[in-house]
């Protein structure tokens, strides 16, 4: 895993002011330091063998309380512009997640996926705040403070600089050998590890299973066992990867005691200045201290840059080849041909359409039926763009669809789901949510329509206020605003998948009727396996799965 | 606030392991601070040029207090997490035992399997309260007071200061911190949560605002929340950023105070100047532990929280109360006799059951029917015990219910629920799981009778199939199949279905269903549903509604009766399929 993955840089463009900004500030960091340091070896030189009074010493004094303020507000503007450009970054990421998202569509977007997605979209981008606020200000500490320190030990004095330029590239070279040694390690153990972390919440699960058998006492010693061989599994691995703690901590206090004693034993000789002895002293461990809190921050930051990985990779898989003409045939007075289409969904091995054709005259409403599974569904997605045909093509008029902008193709298709999303707010806000400047009055028409009369009844009307996901309704009127929206998307096209797959027999007898005036004079696909509505089609036409040899 | 310390109470057993990690934590910082303390007066009493031998000692002291830091830190973290590890074992147990009284019924959380998962991970992130909160705070106050300690020997002034320093970024910084923290969580959470809310509906709803044209409009307008949530964060990054700040200002002017402290000191010769260097570099090093808190408080207020979630589990009231001196379970065969029955789930003000008769006599079958709702769980519920009545009583050849004890009761009476678990293990340890001691042909005959064996012999390991986590590598047919396996194996004298095929579709239910009343033919069964396909095989249906009984008879007098049996039945003929179009459904999920 890249500390710093460059397509960070490329996605979320405060980043680079951000690393601008912190590089800035660690070198202000390292001048401080180094200030710091050298104040305090004169001062206390100045007191211990020229016997300066404090009085005398009254301008160092000063400079020193400058110089720790100047510290302390370095830090807390790197704090500042940490949670700024963190704030920054995650609604770049974020809007940049949605779009795509948008982008490559519904026939991506599968519902295991959206769950994943979501929680992506909302905890995965907070994640990355410990990688902003914290790691990555302290990995440009870490590369600059012990580059400036050595310098300055440096010139002033060649063994103590050379010790440090020799100790300091050993700690990133045992960090990764005890590393790969840990990661060995873990990778061998892991399955053991999650096996045994995931045994409890199995066993927690069926309690009500162990207890109906008579088992659940039982269980007690079986948890009493594994979690003790979990903690036991866990210990030998934590022995391993607090390794790479220990190797880092040992060699910068052993880089800290040998320049230490070969100072001492260089001023002792007469050939060094106690303030260079102590410059040198104070300056060391400073050399290694970023370093050291890099590890500290390295796990905080793991879980953003985890996220931003999979964020990545949903960005970079690429959306659906769009048409952009601009013109498409009115399905009022034109055919739509579905010809010859095959559809595979990614991963799927089986095709979910295989050579599938249907017509829809202008006006004709068809009803689709067939076994779950068969592909009514695609067919029906087809229709709106959601998916492409691998093979084959959707034909309206004469124009194929893939050579149409999507966005205006859809101006003439009202689609209703399975199972048709509300969105919280208003009813009259759900309703409009296809011509979206609609009056109140073509609102109140449009529900009267879809027989939702019982939105008058409420005492705020229209304007009644929705949950999330349309709670405080029964299925029945959720579909029949659903329906509504429909109604006023006024389109000639309409595509109806299951509409009344999740009602009971007397909300579908009211929906059905609503139904009925919906699809007259229009061209409508009707995807069901309800025979009640088949009675409002023109035709039926049944779709058999795809057999596959 | 006071869930923290009652969880803490489990680390009593590992007490010393805690003590011992905190003394080698404090030890390991001890030796950073001594390690910079003795560096400092070796190359002060250096400079003044004495014989050799003087500095043996110290340069002896420094190589070991390097070497000592590292390793005492390696073992600090090893003991600590070592402890932590059995507390979590004592936890679990404990957790374990008082589900093992409420469950299923008297926690709610057995309805949502995300809110179960979130409390198995909040007795671990108990458990890590101890490495990552207790450990730290205690390391660094007993090494802080420890190098207190040793700075008063060398100069008391300067030791005062110390301990000012470090007690306001110790104690007030993160004080501070939290309350500007919590003051920017009011003004951002509900930001926050608007932004989410926004956000999961665009994901979830994207097909609906796709093929609306809305997607665009709903892309702004997130982009704005988003854009003004951003704005509220960098206003609040002002306060939120100072605790850094003010942590570096303590640590600096702590070295600034011994400076000049210990100038004046020297002055007056109550400081030899040797020392002097180490009265500096002392509070730079000891600054160290400091920096171990912020990460602590962080994990602190997360642990607090877990902690409450668990101590509300282990404060759950029991739903069901077991007799101090049980009665013996009479021998069978069972007649069961539900007499007006009440039952109310905990915390719920209306009874699921109000008021209901029923008799299962040995070898019988009788079918409860109606709506979702109508309280055909909470029945079957109740004849295994889990969940007592309030009003009414149930007997087993006679005898009270309620004095007999739950496991009891469950000996002859056995619940196949409608989500039945599946372990993680495979195909016969599942099905075993009713009785250990059964034998091979006993196995396959209840494989065979849930129509499993065919499918199952078909699979490359056959019984040692794995099913995975919640039977998730089986289809949800053969998930239901393999818990009535589990039940038939069981061969319990009372048996209770309910609702076996909630989940499937309907041409795999009613296949499940006719097998099940064949497998069931001559036992004693109590058979849960809302389907009444096949119904003509039992000897009773029970209607259900809201609690009450509402119709009772045979299935074929009550087709014949005008009533919401007659009702239900007609809506499930008329649903059913004419052309024949929605037969077999094809399992897109099956074991690999």
């Amino acid at each position: 895993m890249k500390p710093l993955d460059r397509r960070l840089l490329r996605y979320a463009r405060t980043t680079r002011t951000y690393l601008a900004a912190c590089v800035t500030l660690g070198l202000a960091v390292a001048g401080l330091l180094i200030a710091q340091a050298t104040l305090l070896a004169d001062m206390i030189t100045g007191a211990f063998l020229d016997s300066r009074t404090l009085s005398e010493l009254g301008t160092p004094m000063i400079l020193l309380g400058a110089v720790i303020i100047g510290r302390a507000l370095v830090t807390w503007t790197q704090q500042v512009a940490a949670y700024r450009s963190s704030a920054a970054v995650k609604a770049q990421l974020r809007s940049r997640l949605l779009e795509h998202t948008v982008r490559l569509g519904p026939g991506w977007l599968s519902e295991e996926r959206s769950g994943e997605l979501a929680t992506l979209a909302t905890q995965g981008t907070e994640a990355l705040d410990g990688y902003f606020s914290r790691y990555l200000p302290q990995l440009v500490l870490a590369c600059l403070v012990p580059a400036a320190v050595l310098i300055w030990v440096l010139e002033a004095d060649l063994v103590a600089g050379v010790t440090i330029a020799l100790t300091l590239p050993l700690i990133p070279i045992f960090m990764v050998l005890v590393g790969r040694a840990a990661q060995r390690k873990m990778d061998r153990q892991w399955g053991t590890l999650s096996l045994l972390a995931g045994h409890f919440l199995d066993v927690v699960a069926g309690l009500p299973t162990l207890k109906v058998f008579g088992r659940a006492a039982a269980q007690t010693q079986t948890i009493n066992t594994i979690t003790g061989d979990y903690a036991r599994t866990t210990m030998s691995t934590l022995r391993v990867s607090f390794l790479s703690a220990l190797v880092l901590e040992l060699l910068s206090s052993l880089a800290v005691a040998l320049v230490a004693v070969g100072v001492g034993l260089r001023l002792l000789a007469g050939g060094l200045g106690l303030s260079t002895a102590l410059l040198v002293l104070i300056l060391t461990p400073e050399a290694y201290w970023p370093l050291r809190q890099l590890g500290v921050h390295y796990h905080a930051s793991a879980e953003g840059i985890a996220a931003a990985q999979r964020i990545f990779a949903v960005l970079e898989t690429p959306g659906q080849q769009v048409g952009h003409r601009i013109d498409p045939p009115d399905v009022a007075s034109s055919a739509v041909r579905v010809e010859e289409v095959t559809v595979t969904y990614p991963g799927r091995a089986e095709p979910a359409l295989q050579g599938a054709s249907l017509d829809l005259s202008p006006g004709e409403v068809v009803a689709l039926v067939g076994p779950s599974g068969c592909g009514k569904s695609t067919l029906a997605a087809l229709l709106v763009g959601f998916v492409r045909p691998d093979r084959g093509r959707v034909l309206v008029g004469e124009r194929d669809l893939a050579e149409l902008d999507l966005d205006i193709w859809r101006r003439q298709v009202a689609y209703l789901a399975q199972k048709p999303r509300l969105f919280a707010g208003t009813i009259a806000d759900n309703v409009r949510l296809g011509a979206h400047q609609a009056s109140d009055d073509a609102v109140r028409r449009a529900l009267q329509a879809a027989g939702a009369s019982f939105v008058e009844g409420l005492p705020a009307g229209i304007d009644t206020p929705l949950g999330e996901r349309g709670s405080g309704l029964s299925a029945g009127q959720r579909q029949r605003i659903a329906l509504a929206r429909t109604f006023l998307r006024d389109a000639p096209l309409v595509v109806l998948d299951e509409p009344t797959s999740g009602l009971d027999v007397e909300n579908e007898a009211t929906v059905l009727d609503a139904m009925r005036q919906l699809v007259t004079g229009r061209t409508v696909l009707l995807v069901t396996h309800r025979p009640a509505l088949l009675a409002i089609a023109d035709r039926v036409v049944r779709l058999d799965r795809v057999v596959v040899a | 606030m006071s869930s923290l310390p009652r969880v803490l109470a489990f680390a009593r057993a590992a007490r010393s392991r805690f003590a011992l990690a905190v003394l080698t934590g404090a030890l390991a910082l001890g030796a950073a601070v001594g390690l910079m303390a003795t560096s400092a007066w070796l190359i002060s009493r250096a400079a003044e040029h004495p014989p050799i031998l003087t500095l043996m000692v110290a340069i002896a002291a420094v190589r070991a207090l390097s070497i000592g830091r590292g390793v005492l830190r390696y073992a600090e973290r090893l003991v600590g997490h070592g402890a932590a590890l059995g507390v979590l074992r004592e936890l679990r147990v404990a957790v374990w035992k008082r589900l093992e009284v409420i469950a299923p019924a008297g926690l709610p959380e057995y309805r949502s399997g995300d809110l179960l998962a979130r409390l198995v991970a909040d007795v671990d992130a108990v458990a890590d309260v101890f490495v990552r909160v207790l450990i730290p705070a205690a390391v660094a106050a007993v090494a802080g007071a420890g190098t207190v300690a040793l700075l008063y020997w060398l100069l008391p002034s300067a030791a005062f200061a110390l301990l000012v320093t470090m007690l306001f970024a110790a104690v007030a910084v993160p004080w501070l911190t939290a309350r500007a923290g919590q003051q920017a969580e009011r003004q951002l959470a509900p930001l926050r949560g608007r932004l989410s809310a926004l956000t999961v509906e665009l994901i979830q709803g994207a097909p609906d605002l796709i093929a609306f044209g809305a997607a665009r409009r709903r892309l702004s307008l997130l982009a704005d929340l988003d854009r003004e949530l951003a704005n509220a964060q960098a206003c609040s990054a002002r306060t939120s950023g100072l605790g850094a700040g003010l942590t570096a200002l303590a640590a600096g002017l702590a070295g600034w105070a011994a400076l000049a402290l210990g100038v004046s000191a020297v002055r007056s010769g109550a400081l030899s100047g040797v020392a002097l260097a180490v009265v500096v570099l002392i509070p730079l090093a000891a600054f160290e532990a400091v920096t171990m808190l912020p990460p602590a408080v962080q994990h602190l207020q997360r642990g607090r929280r877990s902690a409450a979630r668990v101590t509300d589990v282990l404060d759950r009231a029991e739903p069901v109360r077991e007799p101090a001196a049980p009665a013996a379970l009479p021998p069978g065969p069972y007649t069961v006799r539900v007499v007006g029955l009440r039952a109310h789930w905990p915390g719920a003000a209306t009874p699921a059951l109000n008021g209901v008769d029923l008799e299962l006599r040995p070898g019988q079958r009788v079918a409860v029917v109606g709506p979702s709702g109508s309280g055909k769980t909470t029945l079957a519920s109740v004849l295994v015990r889990f969940l007592d009545p309030s009003a009414g009583r149930v007997t087993l050849n006679g005898v009270d219910m309620t004095t007999l004890a739950g496991y009891d009761v469950r000996r002859a009476v056995k619940l196949c629920a409608q989500d039945g678990h599946l372990f993680d293990t495979t195909i016969e340890e599942n099905v075993r799981l009713a009785c250990r001691s059964a034998t091979p042909e006993a196995l396959r005959a209840a494989l065979a009778q849930a129509r499993l064996l065919e499918w199952v012999d078909s699979l490359p390991e056959g019984a040692q199939t794995q099913v995975g986590e919640h039977g998730a590598r089986v289809s949800g047919g053969q998930r239901q199949r393999i818990a009535l396996a589990r039940a038939l194996l069981a061969d319990s004298p009372v048996l209770l279905l309910d609702e076996p095929a909630e989940h499937l579709d309907l041409a795999t239910a009613d296949a499940l269903t006719a097998d099940l009343l064949a497998a069931t033919a001559g036992r004693t069964t109590l058979f849960v549903t809302h389907r009444l396909t096949g119904l003509e095989a039992v000897d009773e249906v029970v209607v259900l509604h809201a609690g009450r009984v509402i119709q009772r008879g045979s299935h074929a007098a009550l087709i014949a009766e005008d009533g919401p049996y007659q009702r239900m039945w007609d809506r499930e003929r008329a649903a059913l399929d004419p052309a024949g179009f929605g037969g077999a459904t094809q399992n897109r999920r099956s074991v690999n």
